[in-house]
C-alpha cells in the first residue's frame, strides 16, 4: 500500500512535470545540445537492457522478447510468456550471453523474474524509484522488437507520449489477458513482436513501466500499445526477488506432470465437459472456456463459460495447448482441481473448483 | 509491371488498414475513465522561451528546405509510384530500385511546387535497392545536401518525407518526424536482391509510397533513403519500425550509379562465422578469390574490414554490404598471434548474367522477408565482368517507344545497363578531364628513357604495333597485329604480370582515347588506397574514376583522378582470376611540353616488380 499512496500523491505534481517535458521535447529537436541529451539518455539506458531468447521460433510465434535488469545481482524483469517456458538465454548489451533461471512468475500481471549470474555489479533500473507519469508525458521505449538487434547491437528505441493512464478493460473477446490493472496507453507503436518486457522510460531515463505483450482488440481489430506502470507491478516483482518462498504460483509447474510418466488412460477435456476457445495461435492462445457441456462434471463443479483457467492441479497453465498437455499426466478417473479467473460484473475473482469425473 | 508494394491498385487495401489505425486512436480515447489524468492545458499569458521559438523557427525552415527537394515518383500512366529526393541542381535524384523497377525507364516526378517533370532512369543497384534517376527540364532544381550517416546517434531526431499511400495529388510531400531507433542494422535480402546492410532504423512513420523517399537529419541533410519496414501480422502499414539505406553506403555507389549500369554489390569470396571464443573466423574461402591470393586462409581471425573493426558476423555483413563490386578495400586478419594488413579486390555477389536477368526481367522484385538463414550471400564463381561484351540487345519494340522526345534523347537501351546514355556521358567527362591540357595524337609512337636505380637504365618504345622494353638483362618485346590484335596471356617480363602489355595499353589508351582503345565502359568511382598506401581508415577518401577497356582479348583498367586530370593507375589482366600487372603513376612533371608521370611503380601480386624514374618521353609524329 505504501507505494500506491506514493503514486497517488505524486499525481498532483505530474501535471507540471508533463508541461515542462512537452516544452523540452519541442525545443529538443533543433538544438545540438538537446540532441546529445537524448543520446546520453540512450547511452544510459542501453546497458540495463537485455535480449531474451527461449522457446518458440515457429511461424508467428517468436522465440525472443525483451527484458531489463532490476538488481545489481542480475535479476531481470520481463513479461511472462511461452518464450520463458524452457531454457532461456539472455544477451547483454555488450554481447555477452548467459543462461538464465526463471525465479518465479505472476500469471495475473503476467510478469516474470529471471536471474543470471554475471557478477554483482550490473547496471540496473531501481524499482523503488517510481516517477509519476500522466497523459502527455514524453516517453522512450526500449525493446528488441522484431529481433532487429543481435549480439552486441543496441536494442531499438522509440519515442512517444502517454496518451492515457487508465485501467485495462480486458475481458475475453476484447483483450485476452488476465491483467485488469492500470496501464499507460502509448501513442507510439511500441508493442510489436519481441517488444514485451521492454522498458518505458522518461526523459531522465527513469523507469516508468514495462512494455506488455502484443494485444489486439478482437472487437475492433486494433492493436493496443501500452505499458504496465512500475507501481502496478512493483510489489509483485519485489516479492519474487526478495522472498524465496513467495508463492503466487508453484514454480515447479515445469517439473510436475511432465516429469512423471503420462497416464495410461489420460484425462481429456471432453471427459470433463470443457470446450476451450479455438487455438488461434499455437501455444499462445489463453485457455478461456468457450463452452460447458450440459450435465458434465465441469458444469457440476460450477465452471462457467468465459472463465480463464490459470491452474490445473496447482500447475500454471497459460495456453490451450499446455492445458491439453498437462491433462495427459492425469488419470482419467482422478479428481481435478482447477483455478480460474472469473469476470463478475467488472470485478475479477479467483475461484478454486474441484471437478470429479463421472464413472 | 507495377510492383506489389506500390501499385495504385493496392491503395484501396492500404486505405482500409488506415481506417483500422484511426480506430486504434479512437480506442485510446475511449479507454480513458474518470480517473484518467489528461495533459495540462496552457494557462493564459504563457511566456514562451526564446529558445523554443528559435527551435520552432529552425524546424519550420528545415522542413521547408527539405520538402522542396522531395520527389513524388510516378510510373508513366499512373501505374504506381513512390518517392525520391533530388541531390543535385541538374536533376539527379535517388529512389529505390523497387520503385523504379515498377515505373519503367521513363517516369514522371512531382515536386512540392505542384509541377510534374519527366524523368529518366540512370543507374540501378538491385541488391542495395537503390536507383538513380534524373529529372529533366531544369538546371536549377532544389536539392538536398547529403549528410554523414555515420554521425547519427540513437535518439537523434529525423524527418521522413515522401508520398505515403500516394496521397498527394498536388505532389506536396508528407512529413513525418521520429527518432533514430537503431543504427548499423542488418536486414536480410530476399533471394539475392534488396539487402539492407548497415541501415538506419527509425520510428518516423514509413508507409507504402514512402519508398525511395529521403530520411533527413535535424539539419535537413539526407542521411538515408527509406525503403522498408518490419510489418508481419498487422498489414503493410507503419508499426514504428522503418528502415533507410544509409546515405554513406549510397555515396560509395554514386559513381557506379552515374555510370548508367546495373551495378552489383561485393563479396569477399569467403564466409565467416563467430566462433565459440567470440572471434570472427574464416570458415570458407574460394581459391580464385583475391582474398585468397593476398594470403587469407581458412580459420584466420578477421580483425578489421573496410576500415571497421569486426566483432560479430553481423558486423562483417554490415561492412561488406555497403561496398560495390570491384572495390579494393583494407582487411586485417590475425593468424598465430601475427597481424596482417592487406588490400582485397572484392568480387561480385552475382554472376555476370544473373544480375542482369534479375534486374531487367521486368518482374516485380521479390518482397523483402525477415530472415533467410545464415549465409552472407556468397555464391560467387569469380566472374569479374560487368557484362558489356554482348552486342546491344534490341527488344522487339524500341525501348524509347512512347517516351517524350526529350526523354528518348537521354536514354539508350543496352544489355547490362539501366541507361547506356549515361555511361557514354561519364566516359566523355573523364576523358575530357584527362586530355584537358592537350590531346595526344592517335597512332603516335612514344620513346621513354628511364632509370631503375643503382645507376641502371631502361628504355621503352611504345606504338600501335606493340611495345619493346629494354632492361639491363635484355629486351622484351610484344608485337601486335593492328588488324587482329591479341594481347592476352602476355606475362613478360617474368614476375611482372605482363609489364610490356601494360605499357602498350597505357599508350594506346592515352593516344587513341575512350573511343579508340577498344570496347570501353565507365565503371564508377573506386578507391585508390590499395595502390598508394593510404591509411585504412581514410581509404574511402581516395576515390578516382575508373574506366574499363577490352582490347586484344585482355582487360585493362584505367584509374583517373578527375580533379587533377591525371592518370594514376593502369591495370592489365593477362588472364581472368589472376593478379593484374599494375602501373602506378606519380610525380607528374612537364617534359617536352606536356605533363608525364616521372615515377612509375610496377606491381604484381604482393610484390613491387620495379620502379622506373622517367627521364625523357618523346612523342613522335603520328604514324600512318
Amino acid at each position: 500500500m505504501r507505494n500506491v499512496r506514493k503514486y497517488r500523491f505524486r499525481i498532483s505534481q505530474s501535471l507540471t512535470i508533463a508541461a515542462v517535458a512537452a516544452v523540452l521535447v519541442v525545443g529538443g529537436s533543433a538544438k545540438r545540445a538537446h540532441a546529445s541529451d537524448l543520446s546520453d539518455l540512450v547511452d544510459e539506458v542501453q546497458p540495463k537492457m537485455v535480449k531474451i531468447f527461449g522457446s518458440g521460433g515457429l511461424r508467428r510465434l517468436e522465440n525472443y522478447q525483451s527484458g531489463f535488469l532490476v538488481t545489481a545481482e542480475g535479476h531481470i524483469l520481463t513479461a511472462w510468456s511461452y518464450v520463458l517456458e524452457r531454457q532461456v538465454t539472455v544477451h547483454m548489451f555488450d554481447g555477452l550471453r548467459y543462461q538464465a533461471t526463471l525465479v518465479n512468475i505472476d500469471p495475473v500481471s503476467e510478469i516474470a523474474i529471471l536471474k543470471i549470474d554475471a557478477g554483482g555489479n550490473l547496471p540496473h533500473f531501481d524499482l523503488t524509484e517510481q516517477p509519476d507519469a500522466a497523459a502527455g508525458t514524453s516517453i522512450w521505449a526500449f525493446s528488441n522488437l522484431y529481433n532487429v538487434a543481435t549480439g552486441d547491437e543496441p536494442v531499438s528505441v522509440q519515442q512517444g507520449v502517454i496518451s492515457a493512464v487508465t485501467n485495462l478493460n480486458a475481458r475475453r473477446g476484447i483483450f485476452n489477458t488476465p491483467y485488469q490493472g492500470r496501464v499507460y496507453v502509448l501513442d507510439a507503436v511500441t508493442n510489436n513482436p519481441g517488444a514485451a518486457g521492454g522498458a518505458l522510460v522518461d526523459r531522465d531515463g527513469n523507469l516508468l513501466g514495462m512494455l506488455g505483450k502484443e494485444m489486439k482488440n478482437e472487437g475492433s481489430s486494433s492493436w493496443l500499445n501500452y505499458a504496465l506502470p512500475v507501481a502496478a507491478i512493483y510489489e509483485t516483482a519485489m516479492s519474487i526477488i526478495d522472498d524465496p518462498n513467495y508463492t503466487p504460483v508453484p514454480v515447479d509447474h515445469l517439473a510436475t506432470g511432465r516429469g512423471g510418466p503420462k497416464a495410461e488412460f489420460p484425462m481429456t477435456l471432453e471427459r470433463l465437459g470443457i470446450v476451450v476457445v479455438p487455438e488461434v495461435i499455437a501455444a499462445a492462445t489463453p485457455p478461456f472456456v468457450d463452452d460447458i457441456r450440459f450435465n458434465s462434471p465441469a458444469q457440476t463443479a460450477g465452471l462457467l463459460r468465459d472463465d480463464l483457467i490459470m491452474f490445473l492441479n496447482g500447475n500454471v497453465i497459460h495456453s490451450c495447448e499446455m492445458l491439453r498437455e498437462q491433462l495427459e499426466y492425469i488419470d482419467r478417473d482422478d479428481t481435478v482441481s482447477i483455478t480460474v479467473i472469473r469476470d463478475t460484473g467488472g470485478r475479477q475473482e479467483i475461484i478454486d473448483l474441484t471437478i470429479i469425473p463421472d464413472f | 509491371m507495377a510492383n506489389g508494394i506500390h501499385s495504385l491498385r493496392n491503395i484501396a487495401r492500404f486505405a482500409s488498414v488506415a481506417v483500422v489505425l484511426s480506430a486504434t486512436a479512437a480506442f485510446a480515447g475511449a479507454a480513458q475513465d474518470d480517473q484518467t489524468t489528461t495533459a495540462a492545458t496552457s494557462a493564459p499569458d504563457v511566456q514562451v522561451p526564446q529558445a523554443l521559438l528559435d527551435a520552432q523557427a529552425h524546424r519550420v525552415e528545415v522542413v521547408a528546405r527539405a520538402r522542396a527537394a522531395t520527389v513524388a515518383v510516378f510510373a508513366t500512366g499512373g501505374r504506381g509510384g513512390g518517392s525520391g529526393v533530388l541531390i543535385s541542381p541538374d536533376g539527379y535524384a535517388l529512389s529505390n530500385f523497387h520503385v523504379t523497377s515498377g515505373a519503367g525507364d521513363a517516369m514522371q516526378c512531382g515536386l512540392s511546387d505542384g509541377k510534374l517533370y519527366d524523368a529518366v532512369i540512370v543507374g540501378i543497384d538491385p541488391r542495395g535497392d537503390v536507383a538513380l534517376i534524373k529529372l529533366l527540364g531544369r538546371d536549377d532544381f532544389p536539392f538536398a545536401p547529403m549528410g554523414d550517416s555515420d554521425q547519427l546517434r540513437l535518439g537523434d531526431g529525423c524527418y521522413a518525407m515522401g508520398n505515403p499511400f500516394l496521397l498527394a495529388t498536388d505532389f506536396a510531400p508528407t512529413v513525418t518526424y521520429g527518432i533514430v531507433s537503431g543504427i548499423h542494422r542488418y536486414q536480410y535480402p530476399a533471394g539475392t536482391l534488396l539487402e539492407y546492410a548497415d541501415c538506419i532504423q527509425t520510428d518516423a512513420s514509413i508507409n507504402p509510397g514512402n519508398s525511395g523517399g529521403p530520411l533527413f537529419n535535424n539539419e535537413g541533410e539526407v542521411v538515408g533513403i527509406n525503403g522498408r519496414g518490419s510489418f508481419e501480422k498487422r498489414g503493410r502499414v507503419n508499426v514504428g519500425v522503418g528502415y533507410a539505406i544509409s546515405i554513406n553506403q549510397i555515396k560509395k555507389f554514386m559513381g557506379y550509379l552515374r555510370s548508367g549500369r546495373i551495378v552489383d554489390h561485393a563479396t569477399l569470396g569467403a564466409a565467416v562465422a563467430t566462433s565459440e571464443d567470440g572471434r570472427v573466423r574464416i570458415t570458407q574461402i574460394l581459391d580464385n578469390s583475391d582474398a585468397y591470393r593476398r594470403g587469407l586462409r581458412y580459420d584466420d581471425e578477421l580483425v578489421a574490414f573496410g576500415g571497421r573493426s569486426i566483432n560479430t558476423t553481423n558486423g562483417f555483413k554490415n561492412a561488406l554490404g555497403t561496398f560495390p563490386k570491384g572495390w579494393r578495400v583494407p582487411l586485417t586478419f590475425r593468424r598465430d598471434g601475427e597481424t596482417y594488413d592487406i588490400y582485397v579486390r572484392l568480387m561480385g555477389v552475382h554472376r555476370k548474367d544473373e544480375l542482369i536477368e534479375k534486374a531487367q526481367g521486368r518482374e516485380p522484385p521479390p518482397k523483402p522477408k525477415e530472415d533467410d538463414g545464415d549465409g552472407d550471400g556468397d555464391n560467387d564463381d569469380g566472374d569479374d565482368e560487368d557484362g558489356n561484351e554482348e552486342e546491344p540487345q534490341q527488344p522487339a519494340t524500341p525501348a524509347t517507344q512512347g517516351m517524350p522526345a526529350h526523354v528518348a534523347k537521354v536514354f539508350e537501351a543496352r544489355r547490362g545497363y539501366a541507361n547506356y546514355y549515361f555511361n557514354q556521358l561519364e566516359q566523355q567527362r573523364v576523358w575530357g578531364q584527362l586530355s584537358a591540357s592537350d590531346e595526344l595524337q592517335p597512332n603516335a609512337p612514344w620513346t621513354i628513357e628511364a632509370e631503375i636505380g643503382g645507376g641502371l637504365t631502361s628504355s621503352m618504345e611504345l606504338s600501335t604495333t606493340g611495345a619493346k622494353l629494354s632492361l639491363p638483362g635484355g629486351d622484351v618485346e610484344l608485337n601486335v597485329d593492328p588488324e587482329r590484335p591479341v594481347i592476352s596471356n602476355s606475362m613478360e617480363p617474368l614476375g611482372s604480370g605482363g609489364l610490356v602489355a601494360a605499357l602498350y595499353c597505357w599508350r594506346r589508351f592515352m593516344s587513341e582515347g575512350v573511343d579508340g582503345f577498344g570496347l570501353m565502359y565507365y565503371q564508377g568511382e573506386v578507391p585508390l588506397a590499395g595502390y598508394i598506401n593510404a591509411p585504412p581508415h581514410s581509404f574511402q577518401e581516395t576515390l578516382v574514376d575508373c574506366l574499363v577497356g577490352e582490347h586484344g582479348g585482355a582487360e585493362c583498367r584505367f584509374y583517373v583522378d578527375s580533379g587533377s586530370g591525371e592518370l594514376r593507375v593502369v591495370e592489365y589482366f593477362a588472364e581472368k582470376d589472376m593478379d593484374p600487372c599494375e602501373l602506378i603513376f606519380s610525380n607528374y612533371q612537364q617534359m617536352n611540353g606536356r605533363a608525364w608521370p616521372t615515377q612509375v611503380e610496377v606491381r604484381f601480386g604482393n610484390q613491387t616488380y620495379q620502379t622506373f624514374t622517367l627521364k625523357d618521353v618523346k612523342v613522335a609524329a603520328a604514324a600512318e
